[in-house]
């Protein structure tokens, strides 16, 4: 069994619109069998913190095309993207790219 | 390089990160943290390196902007236009190798009356922005979209533009810029920052009366877009700034040159998404960001805390096919997903666009579209596509109008000197619904509308026929819309008169 593992959310450039407002969220994941991964957390993400409109979010297992994901600082891309397993203390980032500039 | 990813994971040995397998493509020794583009996957010192380096680069190789020019940067606060106005203040540091030399001002446009923002939040968000600009130095002006209204109609004038140097002439050009620099504008009054004034609410009503004016999205989308760049145009002349900074990045410009082609806007792409914009004469819109992938831009702002601020727009929360702008972004956005090369493709087709210059490249004000300043694109032969849907549009209206001549000719556009007096009674002089006066028509509110078309390119047309009513237009553009209505009559008049050569309309191209 698999520890709870609490991770560090944040959203920004708009995708905190559909938070509430609120940028920041210290999340705790409960514990399962198996480790987490990047697909079940944004199916997480989606029951319990998004408020309102889930297809500007998430479209099938993925983000939204447009919505960039930072693991750890680095482009989850480097890190598997939906394979990527979280650990504990980790930090992901979701930035909304489709937002004026 | 070119090895396979595996073969890297047993090598690197991070404190924080145990995942990260790749090596930064530039430097080779620091393990990556973004991938660009298609593969090349950069560290975060190579990326910010590259990231500065790619501003300069683009200034640099397009000599548009002379040393101790006066530049305006329009922000808008979205990410985008904060890393432009970030990139500047790294130019401009004295630590920098080679700094940029030009005096750069930035100009907020809070355009919260026409989205449908409280006051509250409307403040909100100015004071936030006004921080960051503080923050930076540079004198800077936050105006609402509300003043707009107030514009004079020298706005949609074309001013005289400066001769475009060729490349190799950049020194003489400098040269003749400095001579000529301290002429031109007024001096720069005591305020160095302005806040945003107290709007009153009766314009923010005129304005949201103005947005809801036009029945679709991609209408009202189009006129905001119409409305702030008139805004930003009008400040950068009564401020003595000569350019204006656009914060358009790549993925944006991939996504107006489709929807500029959607809506009609064909003709006017090299000005709408190229480097440089010389439609207001005077003004030279520069876009130093549309390099930049929307993805980069996201990266960097986020890793070095470039400050940005959230701007609600029109098309916040809406569905997929709210607009035509909104339908296109998904689209482009999505196939980038899947095919990262898609952004760079568009960007690299829209730099070969170059508009061809027409014959009659005169200032002559009736040659420019009304609402977008760009040459008119309606004057072409009669057996183009152009006549084909003008021809169904009035066989379609023919019975509706009473004063018609059923008769009448089936080729309703003649060149333009004629085109206002053309529309509603074709026949020869016009005389007989007695439009002898200057604004009347016997049919006189799609008089108004139809003459209003002969002033615009076709997809300004488009925009003002999905108003219901252009009534709510500011008084400039319906000032200055009047204004040519008369001297196209005028010219009209006297046509038999005028020698051949000042009467362009029958010589024009082909």
């Amino acid at each position: 069994m698999a520890a709870p593992i609490a991770v560090h959310l944040e959203f920004g450039g708009g995708a905190e619109l559909l938070f509430n407002g609120v940028k920041e969220h210290h999340v705790t994941l409960p514990s399962q069998s198996e480790p987490w991964d990047m697909k079940q957390l944004l199916v997480w993400i989606q029951r319990n913190l998004l408020k309102e409109r889930p297809e500007l979010f998430v479209q099938g297992d993925s983000v939204r095309p447009g919505i960039l994901v930072l693991i750890n600082d680095a482009d989850w891309e480097l890190m598997g993207e939906l394979e990527y397993q979280l650990q504990d203390q980790d930090n992901v980032v979701f930035i909304s790219t489709l937002h004026g500039g | 390089m070119c090895q396979v990813d595996e073969e890297y994971q047993e090598e690197l040995e991070r404190a924080d990160g145990p995942s990260v397998s790749k090596k930064c493509v530039k430097c080779k020794e620091a393990s990556a943290a973004v991938v660009i583009r298609a593969g090349d996957t950069y560290c975060r010192s190579c990326f910010k390196e590259y990231f500065i380096h790619k501003f300069r680069a683009m200034l640099g190789k397009n000599r548009v902007i002379f040393p101790g020019e006066k530049v305006l940067l329009a922000v808008s606060g979205g990410p985008s236009s904060c890393s432009m106005l970030s990139q500047v203040q790294e130019g401009l540091s004295q630590k920098a190798h080679k700094k940029l030399r030009f005096s750069p001002g930035i100009v907020h446009i809070d355009e919260g009356g026409a989205v449908g923002q409280s006051a509250e939040e409307r403040q909100r968000k100015v004071s936030e922005l006004q921080a960051v600009f503080k923050a930076t130095g540079f004198p800077f002006l936050i105006l609402p979209l509300e003043q707009v209204l107030d514009l004079p109609s020298s706005v949609v004038e074309t001013a005289l533009s400066p001769l475009e140097p060729p490349p190799s002439a950049y020194k003489a050009a400098v040269d003749r810029f400095n001579q000529t620099s301290s002429s031109d504008y007024l001096p720069p009054q005591e305020r160095e920052e302005k806040s945003l004034p107290d709007v009153q609410k009766s314009h923010t009503q005129l304005l949201q009366q103005l947005m809801g004016s036009a029945k679709t999205l991609t209408a009202r989308e189009d006129l905001l877009n119409t409305l702030r760049q008139h805004l930003l145009v009008h400040t950068a002349r009564t401020e003595g700034y000569s350019k204006l900074m656009l914060g358009d990045n790549c993925t944006r410009l991939a996504i107006k040159l489709l929807t500029s082609i959607s809506l009609g806007r064909g003709a006017q792409l090299a000005q709408d998404t190229g480097f440089s914009d010389s439609r207001y004469g005077n003004i030279i819109s520069v876009r130093p960001m549309r390099d930049y992938s929307a993805k980069e831009i996201a990266f960097y702002n986020h890793m070095f805390n470039v400050p940005a601020v959230v701007v609600a727009s029109l098309d916040t929360k809406t569905s997929e096919k709210a607009s035509i702008q909104r339908l296109t972004e998904s689209f482009v956005t999505k196939l980038q997903t899947d095919f990262p090369s898609t952004v760079s493709t568009i960007y690299r087709t829209s730099e070969k666009l170059q508009t061809a210059c027409r014959s009659s490249s005169s200032a002559d004000h009736s040659d420019r579209c009304l609402l977008c300043v760009c040459t008119l694109d309606t004057a072409v032969e009669k057996a183009s596509a152009f006549q084909a849907t003008l021809i169904s549009e009035q066989l379609s209206q023919t019975k509706s109008l009473g004063c018609r001549n059923p008769g009448q000719s089936p080729g309703p556009v003649k060149p333009e000197s004629a085109a206002s007096t053309g529309q509603c009674c074709s026949s020869a002089g016009g005389e007989d619904c007695g439009r002898a006066t200057s604004g009347g028509g016997c049919c006189s509110l799609t008089t108004e509308t139809t003459d209003l078309k002969s002033l615009l390119c076709y997809s300004c047309q488009l925009t003002i026929r999905d108003m219901s009513s252009v009534d709510h237009l500011p008084l400039y553009i319906l000032s200055e819309a009047q204004r040519r209505q008369r001297r196209a009559q005028m010219r009209d008049e006297i046509s038999e008169f005028l020698l051949d050569d000042g009467d362009e309309g029958i010589y024009r191209e082909v």
